[in-house]
């Protein structure tokens, strides 16, 4: 391992991979990725493969656009050999309640705002995109169809080539066990394999963020908490976009090669770093589902996990530089859509290290609106 | 064995993609699965698993029995949803 670097990001999920892409795209030299294990190994790899544009601030409205455009070209920016596997498939977002779906008519207004072609559908349209949806329990539903899936595991794997091809060297199965700083600026990072003087330090360790941002001195308002997510046998194709509701608390899409994936989230999580999985969920996650899409509820469980959303006041992430330790940046807090907002935290976090013009004013993600108390508040998060 | 034999049934998976990712440094059984599918279909990698173990075995000169296998998660393995939701609801009446 080298002993000097000029940029260390800690963590490989997709917000390091991008991160280390963005920065050496832009010509930054010297930049090392360390990872407590392999690559995409933490929430990344757990994730629920979704994005969406159809969010209810136009912040999030630009960001996810931005990221949804970069996505569709993935393949080709990013030169990958394989394939991230991008469903365009769309997003059904159902509502069971007037209030909801008054708030999903207002979303849309901010959506049409920032030119995304989302809209309000009929229970019977709904019905038309989704022939198994119990429309008997629900007051309406809003649909965007560029939204979609995309593999978490090859949309990683693609930043993380890309980084390589541009000189990012990436360590695996070596954990940050110390962050050094002398005279309030980085100075280098400890490991189980060795030491790295280095005088930027990138913290995108995601649920893990809070504990390392500890070894400064610096407390981050972030917990983490579990988030289980299961997966039924193949069966053909019957489903084609991701269906979704806050308040019925669920989100569910067929996978390109026939099994349904679906996971909600639920209010009595401890808040640490557990990642088993338990049988409150599965029956919860049976229940709902049997209730909303009655024919998934033939399907069998094949496999079920569990993953950490890292938890933010706001629900948003934090994309800063940190006051009071010089060279000690975070890129965390994502809640429950980081995968989403991957190609953002890239561009974002390298812009702002490399001091450039931002492409994206991402400001109202400052570290310092928590204790201002001026809160970014999406009406549209799970 | 031919290249093109298929190591994962369920996933449609050759010994040649598992050569292929094995060569380019990929060599935990978790980074091959998540790459390829393997061992993620309905028999949960029962078949395929410790085919894909030998050759990270073979080609990393470990020992098959020091290498980790994916965590054996619990057994809801072959449940219907619908049935799972029916005890659930005995349970609470
Ligand atoms: C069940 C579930 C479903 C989800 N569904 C979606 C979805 O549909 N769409 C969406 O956009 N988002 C979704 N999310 C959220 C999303 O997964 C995360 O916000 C996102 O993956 C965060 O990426 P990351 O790279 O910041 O973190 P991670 O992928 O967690 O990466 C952080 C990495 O840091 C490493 N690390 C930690 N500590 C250290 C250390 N000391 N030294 C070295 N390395 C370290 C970890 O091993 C890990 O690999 C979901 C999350 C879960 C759990
Ligand atoms: S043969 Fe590989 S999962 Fe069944």
């Amino acid at each position: 391992m080298k002993n000097k670097a000029d940029i260390v990001i800690i963590g490989a999920g997709i917000s390091g991979c991008s991160i280390a892409y963005n920065l050496a795209k832009r010509g930054a030299k010297n930049i090392v990725v360390l990872e407590k294990s392999f690559i995409c190994s933490g929430s990344t790899g757990a994730c629920g493969a979704g994005f969406r544009m159809q969010w209810g601030t136009e912040m999030n409205c630009r960001m996810s656009k931005f990221s949804t455009e970069f996505f569709e070209n993935a393949n080709d920016i990013l030169e990958y050999d394989g394939d991230i596997e991008l469903r365009q498939s769309g997003y059904l977002m159902i509502a069971d309640t007037e209030k909801e779906l008054a708030q999903f008519r207002k979303n849309i207004e901010v959506q049409h705002a920032c030119g995304i072609p989302s809209r309000m559908v009929s229970l019977e349209e709904a019905k038309e995109i989704v022939p198994h949806l119990n429309t008997d329990i629900l007051s309406g539903a809003a649909y965007c169809a560029k939204d979609g899936f995309l593999n978490p595991h090859k949309t990683t794997d693609a930043f993380y080539k890309a980084a390589k091809r541009l000189g990012v060297e990436f360590y695996t199965f070596t954990e940050v066990t110390g962050i050094k700083v002398e005279n309030g600026r980085i100075a280098g990072v400890e490991t189980n394999k060795g030491n790295i003087e280095t005088r930027i330090v990138v913290n995108a360790a995601n649920g893990w963020s809070q504990g390392l941002a500890k070894l400064v001195g610096v407390e981050l308002p972030l917990y983490s908490e579990r988030h289980q997510i299961l997966v039924t046998e193949p069966v053909e194709p019957m489903q084609d976009p991701m269906v979704m509701a806050f308040n019925l608390n669920l989100y569910v899409q067929q996978t390109p090669h026939g099994s349904f994936i679906m996971g909600r989230s639920d209010a009595g999580e401890p808040r640490d770093l557990r990642r088993t999985s338990s049988w409150h969920f599965l029956e919860e996650m049976a229940k709902t589902i049997d209730k909303v899409l009655p024919a998934i509820g033939k399907l069998r469980v094949v496999r079920q996990w569990a993953g950490l959303y890292n938890m933010s006041p706001d629900r948003q992430p934090i994309y800063d530089k940190v006051e009071g330790v010089e060279g000690f940046y975070v890129a965390c807090g994502f809640s429950g859509h980081g995968f989403m907002f991957g190609p953002v935290t890239g561009t974002v976090m390298a812009e702002m290290i490399l001091g450039l013009e931002p492409t994206i004013d991402a400001s109202r993600l400052r570290l310092s609106r928590f204790a201002e108390g001026n809160l970014f508040t999406e009406p549209s998060v799970v | 064995m031919d290249e093109n034999t298929i190591i994962c049934r369920c996933s449609d998976v050759t010994l040649k993609d598992i050569r292929e990712l094995i060569a380019q440094g990929y060599v935990t059984y978790d980074e091959i699965k998540r790459l390829t599918r393997i061992g993620m279909g309905p028999c949960q990698g029962k078949t395929c698993g410790q085919l894909v173990l030998r050759e990270i075995a073979n080609a990393t000169g470990q020992n098959i029995a020091d290498l980790s296998f994916h965590n054996i998660r619990p057994p809801v393995v072959g449940v219907k949803l619908h049935l799972i939701a029916e005890e659930a609801e005995k349970h609470e009446e």
